[in-house]
C-alpha cells in the first residue's frame, strides 16, 4: 500500500540546489559583507570612540643616525649620534628598542649604557616614552684609515626601531560626545533643514518635470529619439563636469547667467547664485532637479506607453476632453509608478553628496546631513564625529526602508 | 472666456513673449551683442496677431508669414520692435531677427490655434489650443535647459581667459584661429597628464563591469532560478544595500585604506567599485532571467546539462542584450565615480579622470582648462550612450526600479 500524501522535508534534489544556489551566491555575499556590512559595522564603532583624522596614524619611534666629530685622519675621535623621538605628542610608546649594523673600520669605546654591541650589531633597550619624549644614544668612535677611504654612508644600513603604542581604533576608550557634539546647537538643525528642502523640494521638483517632460514625448514624430535622448544627457554626463559647468555658468563675476540677465535688465548688479543664503539652496536643488529629472521622465513614459490605447479610445468616444483624459485616465495609471519613484529617489536625493559638494562645498547653507559627514570627518578632522552624523544618516535611512518595503511590496510587487 | 476671439490673442501673447524670449538669448549667446525683449511690446504684437491669424488663416505661405515678418522688419525701424538691440548689431541682424520671428511666430502660432473658430469654442478646442501651446514651450524649455550647459561648456573651453572675462556672454568661434581653439585641451594632455588620465578611467571602469559581472551572474541566477530558503529576503536585502549612502561606507574604507597602504593605489579603486555595482547588476539581471522561459533551460538539463552548463551554453547567449545593458550602466557609474576616487586618491599620476578634473577646480588654473577637462570627461560616456542608447536606455530603467 502506497501512502498518497506528498513527501514531507526537503529531498536530496532540493538540497543539492539550495547549496549550488549558496555556492554561486557566496562571492557577492563575501565581497560586500567586506565592503558593506563591515564597513557598517566600524562606523558605528567609531562613533563612539574619540578619534581625530591625525590618530589614524599610530605613534612610531623616529630615528635619524649621524656621525659626529668631523674626523679627518686615521685615529681621530668622533661619536655615532641616533637621535631619537616620539612621533606622536601626546601617545605614549612602550618598550622602545633600536637595532643597527654599524660600519666597519671603527674601534668602539664604550657605548651608552642601556645599549649592547656585539660584533657590529647594536641592540639597545630604550624602556617606555611619554608623548612627545625626545632622547640620543651616542657611540664614541674611533676612525681608522679603511673607514675614512670607504667613506660609508650611514644610512646603507638604516637603523630599525620597535615599540608597542595603543592603537585607539581598538582600545576601549567610549565616548558620547561625537554625539553630544553633533546634535548640540543650532547648527545641526541648520543641516537638517537644508537636507529636509533640498530632498523633499528636489524629489518632487525632478517627478513634476520628469512627467512634463514624459507627457511631451509620449507621441510619435519625427525627432522623437533624439529629444528623448537628449533629455538624458544631464543624467549621464559625468557629475563633476556639469557641476563645474553650471559653477562656470552661475559664476558672478565672469558668468554668462550674471551677464545675460543684466543685459536683459533683470538685475542691476552680479547675483551669487552659488554663495548666498537662501538662494544657494534653491539652486542646488534645481541643480538636483535637472540633473535628475530624466530618470523620472525615462520611468513615467516607459509606464504611459505600456498603457493600454483602447482606454483612450473609449473615453473619446465618451466625449473626454484632452485634459479629463489626463486627469482621469492617465494620472491614475501612472499613481503606481510614481509612488515608487518618489520613495526610491528620496531615498537616493538624502544620500546625495557629490552634487552639493561640488557646487558649493557645502557652505552658504547648504550643508546636507551627507556633507557634514565629509566636513566634520574632514576639514574639522575629528572622524569620530563624522561617523556619529553617518549613525544618523543610516538610521533615518532605516526607518526610510522599512517605510519603503511596507509600502512598494504591496505596491509593485517586490 | 472660451472664444476664438479672447483665446487668440491671451495665447499669442504669451506665446510671442516666450519666443521673443527665446530668440533673444539665443541671439545673446551666439553673438555677445544685446538682445533685449521688451515685453510690453511683445504682449502687444502677440495679441493683436493673434486676433488676427483668428480670422485670417490662408494663404499661409503667401500671405501671414511674410506679412508677419515684414510688419516686424518694419516696426524694428521705427523702434516698436519686441526685441530691443545694442548698438553694436547692424540693421541687417536687426532685419534677419525680425524675419526669424515674425516666420516662426506665424507658423507656430497658427498650429496652436487651429481649429479655432472666432465664437464660442467647445472644450475639446479650447483644450486642444492650450495643450498645443504648453507642448510648444515645453519643447523650448526642456531643449533649452538641457542644450545651454552643455553648450557653455564646450564653448567656454575653446576660448582664451582674456576673451571669456571681456565678455562673458560672447561665445561666437573665431574659425581664424584654427587649431589654436583647442589649446586648453593641448595643455591638459601636455601639462596635466591628461591621456594617463584617460586610461586609467577607461581600464578602471572596464575592470569594474568584469568583475561585477563576473560576481552578479551567478548571484543574479541563483536569486532568480534556484530554490532556497532564506531566497525572499536576499532579494530584498540586496535592494536595501544598494540604498547605503556611500558616504557612509566612505569614511571607514579611508580609515581602512589608510592603515593598510591601498590608499592612493588603483588596486584599492578597482576593489572597490565593483561592490558598489554588484547590488545593482544582480537586481537588474536577476529581473532579466525572470523573464526568460524557464522551459528551454529545463529543456537543457533534461539533455543532460549540469546547472552551470545551462548558464553557460543557454541563459547567457540568451540575455546577451541585458548583459549589453548591465555593463554600459556599470561602466557609467564606474567612469563618472568621484567620491571614492576624491577620497582615496592623492598621488597625481594615479588619478582617474573624474579626480583630475577636480583637482582643476582651482583658482590658479583657468576656468577654460576646467571646462575643457569637463569635455574630456563627458565625450567618451556621451559617445557610448549616442551609440547604444537603446542598451542604455534598457539599463537605466532597469537600474532603478522594476518596470
Amino acid at each position: 500500500m502506497t501512502s498518497s500524501s506528498p513527501p514531507k522535508g526537503t529531498g536530496p534534489l532540493a538540497r543539492r540546489e539550495a547549496r549550488l544556489a549558496w555556492a554561486m551566491l557566496m562571492p557577492t555575499i563575501i565581497s560586500v559583507s567586506l565592503v558593506v556590512i563591515l564597513p557598517l559595522l566600524a562606523v558605528f564603532w567609531i562613533s563612539v570612540k574619540p578619534i581625530g583624522l591625525a590618530d589614524l596614524r599610530a605613534p612610531t619611534p623616529i630615528v635619524r643616525e649621524s656621525l659626529r666629530g668631523r674626523p679627518q685622519a686615521a685615529g681621530d675621535e668622533g661619536t655615532i649620534e641616533y637621535r631619537l623621538r616620539n612621533s606622536s605628542q601626546d601617545k605614549p610608546i612602550t618598550d622602545v628598542t633600536l637595532t643597527d649594523t654599524l660600519p666597519t673600520g671603527l674601534t668602539f669605546q664604550d657605548p651608552d649604557p642601556r645599549c649592547r654591541l656585539d660584533g657590529l650589531n647594536l641592540f639597545c633597550d630604550l624602556g617606555d616614552w611619554e608623548g612627545g619624549a625626545r632622547d640620543s644614544v651616542k657611540i664614541p668612535v674611533t676612525v681608522s684609515q679603511a673607514f675614512l677611504d670607504a667613506d660609508p654612508d650611514l644610512d646603507d644600513t638604516p637603523a630599525q626601531m620597535t615599540g608597542r603604542s595603543e592603537n585607539i581604533l581598538l582600545n576601549a576608550d567610549f565616548t558620547f560626545e561625537n554625539f553630544a557634539r553633533i546634535f548640540n546647537g543650532k547648527e545641526f538643525f541648520a543641516v537638517l533643514y537644508a537636507t529636509l528642502f533640498y530632498t523633499i523640494v528636489g524629489t518632487i521638483g525632478a517627478m513634476v518635470v520628469g512627467l512634463f517632460a514624459a507627457i511631451l514625448l509620449n507621441k510619435s514624430f519625427t525627432g522623437q529619439g533624439i529629444l528623448r535622448g537628449l533629455f538624458l544627457f544631464p543624467y549621464v554626463a559625468p557629475v563633476i563636469a556639469v557641476a563645474f559647468t553650471w559653477v562656470t555658468l552661475f559664476d558672478p563675476f565672469s558668468g554668462s547667467t550674471n551677464a545675460l540677465l543684466i543685459q536683459m535688465g533683470v538685475t542691476t548688479g552680479p547675483i551669487n547664485f552659488f554663495g548666498q543664503r537662501p538662494l544657494a539652496l534653491i539652486m542646488v536643488t534645481v541643480f538636483e532637479i535637472w540633473r535628475y529629472f530624466p530618470l523620472s521622465f525615462l520611468f513615467i513614459l516607459a509606464r504611459m506607453q505600456s498603457i493600454p490605447e483602447d482606454m483612450y479610445e473609449a473615453a473619446d468616444m465618451d466625449g473626454a476632453s484632452p485634459f479629463q483624459k489626463f486627469w482621469y485616465l492617465s494620472l491614475p495609471q501612472l499613481l503606481g509608478i510614481l509612488s515608487v519613484l518618489f520613495l526610491l529617489r528620496f531615498i537616493w536625493t538624502f544620500n546625495k553628496f557629490d552634487d552639493i559638494f561640488l557646487l558649493t562645498g557645502g557652505n552658504a547653507g547648504t550643508r546636507v546631513l551627507t556633507v557634514h559627514v565629509y566636513e566634520q570627518a574632514f576639514a574639522i578632522s575629528n572622524i569620530g564625529a563624522g561617523a556619529a552624523v553617518a549613525v544618523v544618516i543610516f538610521v533615518c535611512l532605516l526607518l526610510f526602508s522599512i517605510f519603503f518595503f511596507k509600502f512598494i511590496s504591496r505596491e509593485e510587487g517586490l | 472666456m472660451k472664444r476664438g476671439t479672447v483665446t487668440g490673442p491671451i495665447l499669442g501673447a504669451l506665446w510671442f513673449v516666450i519666443l521673443a524670449t527665446t530668440l533673444c538669448i539665443v541671439m545673446s549667446f551666439f553673438t555677445g551683442a544685446l538682445f533685449r525683449p521688451v515685453i510690453w511690446l511683445a504682449l502687444v504684437w502677440g495679441a493683436g496677431l493673434g486676433l488676427a491669424m483668428i480670422y485670417l488663416r490662408k494663404p499661409v505661405w503667401g500671405g501671414i508669414v511674410p506679412g508677419t515678418a515684414a510688419a516686424l522688419v518694419l516696426a524694428s525701424f521705427v523702434g516698436l520692435s519686441p526685441i530691443a538691440t545694442g548698438e553694436t548689431v547692424g540693421p541687417l541682424t536687426r532685419v534677419a531677427v525680425s524675419v526669424i520671428l515674425g516666420a516662426t511666430f506665424a507658423l507656430s502660432q497658427l498650429r496652436i490655434t487651429q481649429n479655432c473658430p472666432p465664437g464660442p469654442l467647445t472644450r475639446h478646442e479650447f483644450e486642444a489650443a492650450v495643450i498645443r501651446f504648453l507642448t510648444g514651450f515645453g519643447y523650448l524649455f526642456f531643449t533649452a535647459i538641457v542644450i545651454i550647459p552643455f553648450y557653455v561648456m564646450v564653448m567656454t573651453s575653446l576660448k582664451s581667459q582674456q576673451e571669456l572675462l571681456q565678455n562673458p556672454l560672447d561665445f561666437s568661434v573665431d574659425l581664424s584661429k584654427g587649431w589654436g581653439l583647442l589649446r586648453s585641451y593641448d595643455e591638459l594632455f601636455a601639462l596635466f597628464n591628461f591621456g594617463t588620465y584617460l586610461w586609467t578611467s577607461f581600464y578602471v571602469s572596464v575592470l569594474t563591469v568584469l568583475i561585477t559581472l563576473l560576481f552578479s551572474v551567478p548571484g543574479a541566477y541563483a536569486v532568480a532560478r534556484l530554490r532556497f530558503a532564506g531566497r525572499a529576503a536576499f532579494s530584498r536585502s540586496i535592494l536595501l544595500i544598494y540604498m547605503v549612502p556611500m558616504i557612509v561606507l566612505a569614511l571607514p574604507i579611508y580609515i581602512v585604506f589608510s592603515l593598510t597602504g591601498l590608499r592612493n593605489s588603483i588596486a584599492g579603486i578597482v576593489m572597490i567599485y565593483p561592490v558598489t555595482t554588484i547590488p545593482v547588476a544582480l537586481y537588474m539581471l536577476q529581473g532579466y532571467f525572470r523573464g526568460l522561459p524557464s522551459e528551454v533551460e529545463d529543456a537543457g538539463l533534461m539533455d543532460g546539462l549540469s546547472r552551470l552548463q545551462v548558464i553557460w551554453k543557454i541563459t547567457l547567449p540568451l540575455s546577451l542584450p541585458a548583459l549589453a545593458s548591465v555593463s554600459l550602466y556599470v561602466f557609467m557609474i564606474a567612469w563618472n565615480e568621484f567620491l571614492l576616487a576624491f577620497m582615496l586618491l592623492d598621488d597625481p599620476s594615479k588619478f582617474t579622470l573624474t579626480r583630475g578634473v577636480t583637482m582643476l577646480n582651482s583658482s590658479e588654473i583657468p576656468r577654460q582648462h576646467l571646462m575643457a577637462g569637463a569635455v574630456i570627461a563627458t565625450v567618451p560616456i556621451m559617445a557610448l550612450f549616442l551609440g547604444l542608447e537603446k542598451f542604455m536606455t534598457k539599463g537605466l530603467t532597469a537600474g532603478s526600479v522594476k518596470g
